[in-house]
């Protein structure tokens, strides 16, 4: 009897065990954490260099259309201009999404409602396929396929935002139809059911019901895209190519923010100047990755389907 | 539904040696201030069955959950849980050592994803047991007890996922009863079997008295009068009564209890 | 026009956009097919690569990459685990969850560039440890873990609560009950969500090409001694793997034959990673069936 009773009362193997089990689950996600913070912070402290150690006015680096870090201009003031770089990537990232967005969605449709058996075997997989595809295949198709081709059709190099878009919808397209499956799924049967039964046609529910109840979700997975399509880099460097002019078109070669950052982080020294000023792209890239995920979650939040 | 008055409540003390027993027991779940279970004070018999009963969302689960600390990770428990004259529901207490000798079979059946005979050893293992020649012998000893020896004795590497739900149900009975517990906590464990695995289910808890004190909540009557000596009726989170069951279903005290038992209720 | 005929004419457009989706899809594959099979014979895959002139083989690279996978595995695995025990069973639902949450998702959506980069300004330069596959491994882990603890916690939470309670109620500690009894019947899960992932490893080019470095050091295969630096073992040295392969012969633009190198690698790599999806369901639905005893 007395003997339980102290079993009772005085730890254990199990209590112990319990104590490791915090310490290393702990731990690991510390180490997660930790790791987050200094990427948010190394890559911060080295980005704001270019203005707090070069003393680069911050509006002239995001408005000028001089980039050329090694040489000083006619002021005597470094040429950082980013601004060709942002217009490029914001060009290629919104011009895929808008492409994208329609195939995107006219290929959930048809897996969720016009042939949810047979479309949804056949193109989930290869969807799936898609997604599975590593970038720099897409490169390397992008250059021997799409750059060629736009070469023949429009002459000069081929290179150019038309190319990275073309590069990128295709790269986009798998990651917005998937959630837009998700999203259209998500949608209660009962709101079709309700809707057809009402005498609406399919194309009548789909269009006044289904995309309505979908759009916040639709819209996050836009954005998703848009996200992959503004971080990619070695997809578009291969065919965007990567002279730093403002583009008047979109088959002259030009420049966005990754393939700038790919081509020459290499070749700069650290500590100076042109190098400051890559690694000033880099934070312009993770703040809008940030961006990104705030409106993912900003529209996540108000678009819950409430029933 | 019809309102009764909680405070009347008839709640007696058996006379044979107590196994467990409750003292002003409270549960309050997450950071409600709302009392799910309210001042429950009941003793348990030894060797015997005792029957939880009452409609859903009386409390039954809630208190019969507290009773091995099973409500931790959920809930806040106040009051006194007194087993073998320590309260058990203190922070000081090793609630692992509390479930070794309290254990408890739910109301779905839960067997784990191994083998029959594996989830049996799983727990003892643990507990420290290695002598293989002493593991085989509790799988046969605690699935004898639990009936399901003859059903299962050449399947033994089998997946216990394979079996039926009164089998699976049995197993877990046995699971428990290897670790050779003081008490056996029963939550509901017939709701999800058909009626003949209920009958075997039924006969084989009325053998495992001979070793074990039994407390089980169950919501069918007919089930609590066959094989209870004790009935405690719970409504809204209150124990109204507690007697012996031949009490509670012929000639019960209390207004309450008796439109439950007689089915008048609600 | 009449509702009906609207719902026609729609329902042709969406036809016809899904139609193009799978031509496009055909078009990628048949091009990777067929330009790049022609070139895959037993000397491209076991010859060692050569920059100046034509008839170079991918075998370094072949093997930088699945080395480079297999440590990226064995630092990720671990971590993720870890963490994605943490947020399924001890994780509480309050701010501070909310917090880590937001922080792996901030992860998981940054560019995998910035993650190469981080890697190069930390571990290549801060920490002197040059282009090498452990600075590779590295940033790959950072890539993979957001993907690889999601795919995790979802796995451990598929596993129903009256398992963890199981486990409680016979006096076993939590710790003994993830570990004994929720983690293998979350294996197939599990799995599956690390073969997926080594996929994506394995195609990965942005976060490595400043990590693990663009150069492949003819490598000694006879050499066992991981600390020499001529050993295919060596982890502290440069590695350039399949996909910075393709990569570099093609913006290099010294390799005379780079577009039939690119087009063999690419569909080597596509091969390797259709293996890695097939092989993921199918060990998946394997295991599963195993531990229901086939039901």
């Amino acid at each position: 009897m007395d003997e339980i009773q102290k079993k009772l009362t005085a730890p254990s193997k199990a209590s112990r065990e319990d104590v490791t089990g915090r310490i290393i689950s702990y731990t690991c996600i510390a180490a997660i954490i930790t790791l987050v913070i200094s990427i948010l912070y190394f890559i911060t402290s080295r980005g704001i260099a270019t203005f707090t150690t070069n003393h680069v006015n911050l509006w002239q680096f995001l408005s000028g259309k001089e980039w050329n870090p090694g040489s000083l201009n006619a002021k005597g003031q470094p040429q950082v201009g980013a601004l060709p770089m942002i217009v490029t990537s914001f060009s290629v990232t919104i011009l895929a999404a808008l492409v994208a967005t329609p195939f995107a969605i006219a290929v959930a449709l048809f897996m969720t409602d016009i042939a949810p058996k047979s479309g949804a075997k056949f193109l989930q997989p290869v969807i799936e396929l898609l997604v599975g595809i590593p970038s720099v295949v897409y490169g390397f198709i992008g250059l021997t396929v799409v750059v060629p081709f736009i070469r023949h059709l429009f002459g000069g190099t081929g290179s150019g935002i038309l190319a990275g878009t073309i590069v990128l919808f295709v790269m986009v397209l798998p990651t917005i139809t998937s959630l837009a499956v998700d999203a259209l799924r998500a949608v209660p049967a009962y709101f079709r059911s309700a809707s057809l039964a009402l005498g609406a046609t399919r194309f009548q529910t789909i269009y006044k019901v289904l995309l309505r109840a979908a759009m916040p979700r639709l819209l996050t997975a836009v954005i998703f895209g848009m996200a992959r399509a503004f971080g990619e880099a070695l997809a578009v460097q291969m065919v965007i190519g990567n002279a730093v002019l403002m583009p008047h078109n979109l088959v002259t070669p030009t420049s966005t923010l990754t393939s700038q950052l790919t081509t020459n982080i290499g070749n700069t020294i650290m500590g100076t100047l042109p190098n400051n000023a890559l690694w000033s792209l880099a934070l312009i890239l993770l703040l809008m990755s940030l961006v990104f995920n705030l409106l993912i979650r900003y529209i996540g939040k108000r678009g819950e389907i409430k029933s | 539904m019809e309102t009764y008055d909680l405070s009347q409540t008839h709640i007696i003390t058996p006379p044979e040696e107590i196994a467990l027993s409750t003292n002003q027991l409270q549960v309050y779940y997450g950071n409600s201030s709302h009392a799910s279970m309210t001042d429950a004070s009941l003793s348990f018999p030894r060797f015997q069955i005792t029957a939880l009963i009452g409609a859903s969302g009386s409390g039954k689960s809630t208190y019969l959950r507290s009773l091995n600390r099973m409500n931790d990770r959920i809930a806040r428990v106040q009051g006194e849980i007194i087993y073998r004259d320590t309260n058990i529901n203190s922070p000081k207490v090793n609630v692992y050592e509390v479930r070794k000798h309290i254990g408890m079979v739910f109301q779905k059946p839960n067997p784990f994803a191994k083998s029959i005979a594996e989830n049996i050893t799983f727990a003892l293992k643990a507990a420290g047991i290695t002598n293989r020649q002493e593991l085989k012998q509790r799988v046969e000893s605690s699935l004898k007890e639990a009936a399901l020896w003859d059903e299962v004795k050449d399947d033994l590497n089998k997946s216990a996922l394979a079996l039926s739900g009164g089998q699976q149900q049995r197993l877990c009975i046995a699971r428990a009863i290897a670790m050779k517990p003081d008490i056996l906590l029963l939550d509901e464990p017939a709701s999800a079997l058909d009626p003949i695995s209920t009958t075997k289910l039924e006969v084989t808890l009325k053998e495992l008295t001979k070793k074990y004190t039994i407390i089980i909540v169950t919501h069918n009557m007919q089930q609590a009068s066959r094989i209870s000596a004790y009935t405690a009726f719970f409504h809204l989170g209150h124990v109204i009564e507690y007697d012996q069951t031949e009490k509670i279903f012929q000639t019960p005290e209390i207004r309450a209890t008796h439109d439950y038992v007689t089915g008048n209720f609600g | 026009m009449t509702p009906n005929q609207t719902d026609r004419i729609a329902t042709q457009i969406i036809n016809c956009l899904v139609l193009i989706v799978v031509l496009i899809l055909f078009f990628l594959l048949g091009d990777i097919i067929l330009s790049g099979f022609p070139h895959i014979s037993w000397h491209f895959l076991t010859s060692p690569s050569s920059s100046f002139s034509a008839g170079g083989g991918i075998r370094d690279q072949l093997f930088n990459s699945l080395y480079l996978l297999v440590l990226t595995l064995i630092i990720s695995f671990p971590l993720a685990l870890g963490s994605a025990i943490y947020l399924s069973e001890y994780a509480g639902n309050n701010w501070r969850t909310g917090l880590i949450r937001t922080a792996i998702e901030v992860l998981s959506s940054l560019p995998s560039v910035v993650v190469g980069l981080f890697g190069y300004l930390l571990f290549v330069i801060e920490f002197h440890m040059g282009f090498s596959i452990l600075s590779g491994a590295i940033a790959l882990t950072f890539f993979n873990l957001p993907l690889l603890v999601r795919s995790i916690e979802g796995s451990l939470h598929a596993v129903p609560d009256s398992q963890r309670e199981a486990g409680i109620a016979l006096g076993l500690s939590n710790w003994r009950t993830i570990r004994g009894i929720i983690l293998p019947a979350a294996l197939p899960g599990i799995l599956t969500g690390i073969i997926l992932s080594a996929g994506r490893v394995f195609g990965e080019a942005a976060a490595l090409i400043y990590t693990a470095g663009q150069s492949a050091p003819v490598l000694n295969y006879s050499n066992w001694n991981p600390t020499d630096s001529s050993s295919f073992l060596n982890p502290m040295r440069p590695a350039e793997t399949l996909a910075v392969h393709i990569w570099k012969v093609n913006t290099e633009g010294v390799t005379p034959d780079a577009v039939s190198i690119s087009a063999g690698a690419s569909a080597v790599l596509i091969i390797v990673i259709l293996i890695f999806n097939f092989g993921a369901r199918a060990i998946g639905n394997h295991m599963f069936k195993k531990m229901t005893g086939g039901k």
